[in-house]
């Protein structure tokens, strides 16, 4: 009797298809990595211990691993706005640098006196944060809007401006002796940290957990109700699967390009705001490790649903994690690439129903 | 092979679609050294049997010979060793590669190495022999359309085509460029080549044709007739037919104030030659003003122009404020709806749900819209409303708009249109491609939003569509108004005479 596999189109798809495919995938990597692991003569079992131990071990690596989580987050969110209009932000990266030397600024400066309280000076970095952020987000924006220019060129193009205008700063002007850094920011201008808190409660001590991921999360939501109920959410939605649909329905798409790559630096800005004032706490040379470009991953694989955003920035923020403690550090980037690579061919299982028929009853 | 054969003949083709005979025993007899038109409005089976000659489409039956030698093609291939080659309306070239890589590609000379100073040479030697000129090392992005034209007649030439077809050719070119191609193809009869000329353009059989072949929904109305022997009239005549006209109920009712009015309107096409030149039209409450013309000569432009989808000259009144060159939502709010000529492309977005799409138009309206936030719920009953109201077959409200046959999704876009009351309707193709019931039910309900007193223009390549609903019938031909008649004393040879480019002519 002969079998043969026949493929069909979904006419739906069921709710819970894609995220069954999204974490089978994680599994079967889990599970691929463990064979090659096998193969080349190691323990996969210990291995993934190990692993294990590295990214949720206890409170101290799993708080660190929501650390790394925290820019993703928010970056996820950044490019998810933009992508679902279909505008290529590439550059969250930049616009990161951007808000961290907006959020610099107000320390540095100062903006605000540094004896004002906690709450206005963070408020304020905040603010200057998003703006910067923005601004690198409204150019782009801006030059698409009125001379069609490709974004995807411009983004990437002005990542390298704002991080050599920062490397300015920090090389020259704000140096702290000769380091290239600026000097340690005033304990005013750090986010709140849960180690902060350990007088009070002692599981706290050594955690750096900081206020950061509570942004995320609350972009995450932000940005959902956004798409799910606002006015606004529906527009870009319409410009993003029929742009001639939308400009007949009477919306600027011009307006629209512009306001939402703004509000994507923003967000990104944010991001680079949250991690000099929670984790780095001064101004300095390589402050991403790349998480404007993670993001980016991140924002596809979640299917740019804010709140998937979050666990996927989770498992992506422990494989950072992983490969910095587990040796070799090979070992993190087999599975960063086994797992993009089935997330990515898992869509055809989403879009497709995958039958095995036999041939005799098919000729019916 | 018997010299005195004609070039090519074509016996009794017969090709079917799916639900249509796009050709019924059709012939065509191509003399050695003749331009021959093939005429025809829009859908009338000309390219298709075109696409036979050249390989493209097999006949279900019928014969065709090439100077007497019985053929079959299987593919493009077969049919240029024959030496026939087709000039397509929409040129395939690389437009980052040379004239002289586009004309090779494909060729089996030159094999490996690219040597192109010669071949640059060869084609310079062609374009000589029938004055084509183009510069063989110019990229093809640099060229002008009609260039580009000259580069895909080398390229067919090249191959050794001594029997040309040509889908449209003028479609694309300016004035100048017409009058360039007619030299050129008069220099390549000269020469020994043959003609199929295919267009919808009157004039220009007169001007350059020495015999014409004229097709309606795929029959034959004139063989291979001699220009000396027809007139322009008979041409128009058997092009257009003489329509049984559907007699459809319309109660005769009093005309309401003018809705639209635009006076010397032109505008520009998408390739920036003139589209509409000096229109001047207007519509009153409770009319339909009927546009009538073969595809492509403005029709597209001026529902655009009223719409705000296109920037113009001259100016355009709803109900006496100005929305010529204003953003569409200027238009919208003005209470002008707009079923679009392309149902799928503008009309609709598909992988959004049958509520976004419903909203589309009315998203900002309490109590759809609500301040920043839509309320989703009031949103999908009202389209559910819609859904049954228009009798619109979807599984449900969320499913995608993509995922609707061609007939509902225009039901869906007509209900988001009519359902808000217009006070005008810009309604562009609105039965194309659709079932006998369908478009009984869509010009029902065209007919409603009239007695209701909505001012309608409607734009149709279907003339017995236009004859049938409107009041007044506007004929438009290369972007201009031809001639405004009322729909009660119509005379369908001089509408024909209109539709292909002539003036009204008292005799």
């Amino acid at each position: 009797m002969a079998f043969r596999i026949r493929t069909e189109q979904r006419v739906e798809v069921p709710k819970w298809l894609p995220t069954a495919t999204s974490i089978g995938s994680v599994i079967i990597a889990f599970i691929l990595g463990g064979v090659i692991f096998k193969i080349v003569g190691g323990k996969p079992l210990q291995a993934l211990s190990f692993f294990y131990q590295a990214v949720f071990g206890n409170w101290g690596v799993f708080s660190d691993t929501l650390v790394k989580a925290t820019p993703l987050i928010i970056i996820g969110v950044a490019c998810a706005v933009a992508f679902k209009m279909r505008l290529w932000n590439i550059g969250a990266e930049g616009q990161f640098y951007a808000g961290a030397f907006g959020a610099s600024l107000v320390v540095l400066v100062p903006l605000v006196p540094l004896d004002s309280p906690k709450v206005l000076v963070i408020g304020m970095m905040m603010l200057m944060g998003m703006i910067f952020g923005g601004i690198w987000g409204f150019i782009p924006g801006y030059l698409k809007a009125k001379y069609k220019v490709n974004e995807i060129i411009t983004t990437l193009m002005l990542n390298y401006i704002i991080i050599n205008w920062n490397n300015f700063w920090i090389f020259d002007q704000w140096s702290d002796r000769g380091f290239q850094m600026t000097a340690t920011f005033d304990r005013v201008a750090w986010l709140p940290r849960l180690a902060d808190y350990a007088k009070e409660v002692k599981a706290f001590s050594g955690v750096t957990l900081h206020l950061g991921v509570i942004f995320g999360i609350i972009a995450a939501i932000i940005v959902w109700w956004i798409f799910r109920y606002s006015r606004w959410g529906y527009e870009i939605k319409l410009i993003g699967d029929n742009p001639n649909a939308a400009r007949y329905a009477g919306i600027d798409i011009s307006k629209n390009i512009i306001l939402v790559m703004a509000f994507s630096g923003a967000l990104a800005g944010l991001a680079g705001m949250s991690e000099i004032s929670g984790v780095v706490h001064r101004l300095q040379e390589s402050i991403s490790p790349g998480y404007g470009f993670t993001g980016i991953i991140v924002a596809w694989l979640a299917k740019l649903n804010p709140f998937t955003i979050i666990p996927v920035s989770v498992l992506f923020a422990g494989l950072i994690v992983a490969g910095r403690e587990i040796q070799p550090t090979g070992l993190s980037f087999l599975l960063q690439g086994i797992i993009l690579f089935l997330l990515i061919s898992s869509d055809v299982l989403i879009r497709y129903k995958i039958r095995l028929v036999r041939v005799d009853k098919e000729t019916e | 092979m018997n010299s005195t054969s004609p070039a090519v003949e074509m016996k009794d083709i017969v090709i079917e679609f799916p639900g249509v005979l796009a050709n019924d025993h059709v012939n065509l007899t191509l003399q050695e050294g003749e331009i021959h038109a093939l005429l025809g409005e829009n859908g009338a089976g000309k390219s298709t049997l075109m696409n036979a000659l050249a390989g493209l489409y097999k006949p279900a039956s019928g014969t065709i010979r090439v100077r007497g030698e019985l053929v079959s093609f299987n593919s493009p291939r077969d049919a240029i060793l024959k030496g026939i080659g087709m000039v397509h309306q929409h040129f395939m070239l690389v437009p980052t590669q040379t004239v002289t890589e586009n004309i090779l590609l494909g060729l089996n000379e030159p094999r490996f190495v690219m040597s192109l100073n010669k071949f640059d040479q060869k084609i310079l030697d062609l374009e000589e022999k029938y004055g084509l000129f183009v510069d063989p090392t110019t990229k093809i992005w640099q060229l002008s359309v009609g260039e580009q034209q000259r580069v895909e007649i080398l390229k067919t030439l090249y191959r050794g085509a001594n029997i040309l077809i040509m889908d449209e050719p003028t479609a694309v070119l300016s004035p100048r460029e017409i009058d360039e191609l007619m030299e050129t193809m008069r220099s390549m009869t000269d020469q020994g080549k043959s003609i199929i000329f295919i267009t919808h353009k009157l004039g220009e059989v007169v001007d350059i044709a020495d015999r014409v072949t004229v097709l309606r929904k795929g029959v034959v109305t004139a063989e291979g007739e001699s220009m000396k022997g027809v007139t322009k009239k008979d041409l128009a005549q058997r092009m257009v037919g003489r329509e049984v006209i559907f007699t459809v109920e319309r109660e005769s009712h009093e005309l309401g104030d003018v809705v639209m009015e635009m006076t010397d309107v032109s505008a520009l096409n998408n390739r920036g030659l003139p589209a509409l030149k000096d229109v001047s039209l207007s519509v009153r409450s409770g009319e339909i003003l009927g546009i009538a013309g073969v595809g492509g000569n403005g029709q597209s432009e001026l529902a655009e122009v009223i719409t705000g989808l296109r920037k113009c000259s001259g100016k355009i009144f709803i109900q006496g404020e100005e929305i010529s060159n204003q953003p569409p939502i200027k238009a919208i709010n003005r209470g002008v709806s707009h079923i679009p000529e392309d149902r799928t492309a503008v009309g609709t977005a598909p992988s959004l749900s049958l509520t976004d799409n419903t909203i589309m138009k009315g998203y900002k309206k309490h109590p759809i819209g609500d301040g920043w936030r839509i309320n989703f719920q009031v949103a999908q009953k009202h389209t559910s409303k819609l859904k049954d109201k228009y009798n619109i077959i979807a599984p449900s409200v969320n499913t995608p708009a993509g995922k609707l046959s061609g007939g509902n999704l225009q039901k869906l876009i007509l209900a988001r249109e009519i359902n808000c009351e217009p006070r005008f309707l810009v309604a562009m193709q609105p039965t194309r491609g659709l079932d006998v019931g369908a478009i009984e039910d869509i010009r029902a309900l065209l007919l409603e939003q009239r007695s209701h007193g909505a001012a309608i223009l409607l734009i149709s390549e279907e003339l017995e569509e236009v004859l049938s609903l409107s009041d007044r019938i506007a004929v438009i031909s290369e972007g201009k108004i031809m001639g405004i008649v009322d729909s009660e004393d119509v005379d369908i040879d001089k509408i024909g005479m209109m539709m292909a480019g002539m003036q009204e002519i008292r005799e």
